[in-house]
């Protein structure tokens, strides 16, 4: 039995067929990385497994069982944009996310629980390299730092899966190098599993220990709309070759 | 030379151009006034300061013979209360259906468009009905400021509320937050600020409600003594009334204002740093 199972998958808004025939199995521990041309509903599978989204058709299975169908703490994510909370320091934006299963009531904790949460939280705002920053509010931070944030929040939980939707999308360079060094330590040392969108096919192989391009395999050219997209390749990288990228971003260029 | 619309005045010229506005209006109020009081000396559209300032005296300062009380400071007493209370309930309406109402899309799609529909009814056409049903006491007059500003302030809530991003309600579902949570933590914080800056655009709407019912019906209130002294043509009441009017209401805004830089900083900074 696989870790997450994608079972015949179809996924259509009105009209629209956006994916279909979607037949993947997971294992736990694997980072796949999943790019295409934009609008192809990289972001639409992604929310499938998140939870926000249901597939119009099919199922999708976690360790067996069928997926929660709302979002949960066993399914974090990081947004490009808008994953932190505005009105709470980088402190309080980590310890929020104990404070929501520890006090049901008022969603904030008192006395030892607090200080107990609160070393957790700094724990995990180190892990990140955002100590220095720990009494600012997200709009004083630059945008790798509040990625950074929004990744702390996420592993708080310790979850199964993490979900990543071009999270380096609107970083610098240089900025995005030192994410992908924070981003790969942390699936080393948390045994996660992840599944990332991103745009930059380059970033997607360096990272990934497992590649999906989508791509749509039918096309009817007086409706558009009526076929989705599929995964065309599906890479295992050896992660302990580097992958000739040249090679194979050329390969799917082609098609 | 800078183009006029780069051209910033310095703190001293700031100063100074807040302040001539009022010095001219003063300068030409009294100019007239004199004129006018010299040609007739009983007129009394336009009072000198003396006359205005000996009413002043009448109405704050002295003991009324009969009832023993200070009028000004009654009527103030009784329209600060009817506002603030007003205003109050309409913020706390507002507040709490304006959140339902953006979050739960199930509460919504029953209560938003009655919202949007209450909120075209003018308020002064069902004013007779509150008389009728509530009587001539305090409580036809609150409601009316209620009516008249609480349907406002939930739409404009509950649109706040729909324009906080999704992601971040996602992500604190992600988090493990129950609806409750997301409300109390997430949502009630960022819009709290929204609300106040409602309040304070309502204002001008509350006050022009409580001075309307005041007119039609009370035993005391700053705009019933308007109306009251109108019949004599008491300018020389009716101006330093509806100064103190502006005082009041200039007050009530700026306190909000304060309040929420004092209580919600991180948004002032957020929003000046954009
Ligand atoms: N809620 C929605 N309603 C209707 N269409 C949607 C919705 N969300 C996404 N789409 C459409 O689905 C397609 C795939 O979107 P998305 O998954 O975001 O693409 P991407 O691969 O760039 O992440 C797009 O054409 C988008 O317009
Ligand atoms: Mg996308």
């Amino acid at each position: 039995m696989s870790f997450l199972q994608i079972n015949n998958v179809w996924k259509s808004y009105g009209q629209a067929q956006i994916l279909e025939r979607l037949n993947l199995s997971i294992d736990q521990g694997e980072f796949i990385s999943m790019v295409g041309a934009s609008g192809c509903g990289k972001s639409t599978l992604l929310k499938m497994i998140l939870g926000s989204e249901v597939a119009t058709k099919g199922e999708i299975s976690l360790e067996g069982k069928p997926l929660v169908a709302e979002p949960d703490a066993e399914r974090g994510i990081v947004f490009q944009k808008y994953s932190v909370f505005p009105h709470m320091t980088v402190l309080q934006n980590v310890m929020v996310a104990d404070e929501f299963t520890k006090s049901f009531l008022l969603g904030r904790c008192f006395g030892s629980a607090r200080k107990q949460v609160k070393q957790k939280a700094e724990s995990f705002i180190d892990a990140v390299g955002l100590t220095p920053a720990i009494n600012k509010y997200p709009h004083q931070l630059s945008g790798g730092m509040q990625q950074r944030l929004a990744i702390a929040q996420a592993l708080m939980k310790a979850p199964k899966i993490l979900l990543l939707d071009e999270p380096f999308g609107a970083l610098d360079p240089g900025i995005r190098a030192d994410m992908h060094v924070l981003i790969r330590d942390i699936w080393k040392k948390n045994n996660l599993t992840i599944f990332m969108v991103t745009h930059d096919i380059k970033e997607g192989f360096e990272l990934g220990s497992r590649v999906w391009v989508f791509d749509k395999v039918r096309h009817d050219p007086q409706a558009p709309m009526a076929y989705g997209a599929q995964v065309t390749y599906d890479l295992k990288l050896d992660t302990d070759k580097t992958p000739d990228i040249a090679a194979l971003t050329q390969k799917i260029a082609v098609n | 030379m800078k183009r006029l619309m780069n051209i910033e005045p310095s703190r001293f010229w700031r100063t100074f151009l807040t302040i001539v506005p009022f010095i001219v209006i003063i300068a030409l109020y009294w100019s007239a006034s004199d004129a006018r009081l010299a040609e007739n000396p009983n007129d009394k559209l336009l009072p000198s300061f003396t006359q205005i300032s000996s009413a002043i005296d009448r109405m704050a300062f002295t003991e009324n013979k009969r009832t023993g009380e200070y009028l000004f400071w009654q009527d103030s007493a009784a329209s600060l209360y009817r506002i603030l209370l007003g205003i109050t309930i309409s913020a706390a309406i507002g507040l709490i259906i304006g959140l339902i109402n953006g979050l739960l899309p199930g509460v919504r799609a029953g209560l938003s468009p009655l919202v949007t529909i209450a909120s075209l009814v003018p308020p002064m056409a069902i004013l007779p009905i509150l008389f009728i049903t509530f009587g001539l006491d305090e409580l036809a007059k609150v409601m009316l400021i209620i009516i008249g500003t609480a349907p406002v302030i939930i739409r404009d809530m509950q649109s706040q509320v729909m324009q906080i991003p999704k992601e971040q309600l996602i992500k604190a579902q992600t988090l493990g937050a129950s609806t409750w949570l997301v409300t109390i933590r997430v949502v009630l914080p960022q819009i709290m600020p929204k609300l106040l800056a409602a309040v304070r655009l309502s204002l001008g709407a509350a006050w022009l409600f409580l001075i309307a019912a005041e007119a039609i019906a009370a035993q005391e209130g700053l705009g019933y003594r308007i109306f009251l002294v109108r019949r004599y043509m008491a300018m020389d009441v009716i101006l330093p009334y509806v100064a103190w009017i502006t005082v009041l209401a200039f007050a009530m805004d700026f306190s909000l204002k304060k309040m929420s830089q004092v209580c919600f900083p991180w948004y002032h900074h957020q929003e000046a740093s954009k």
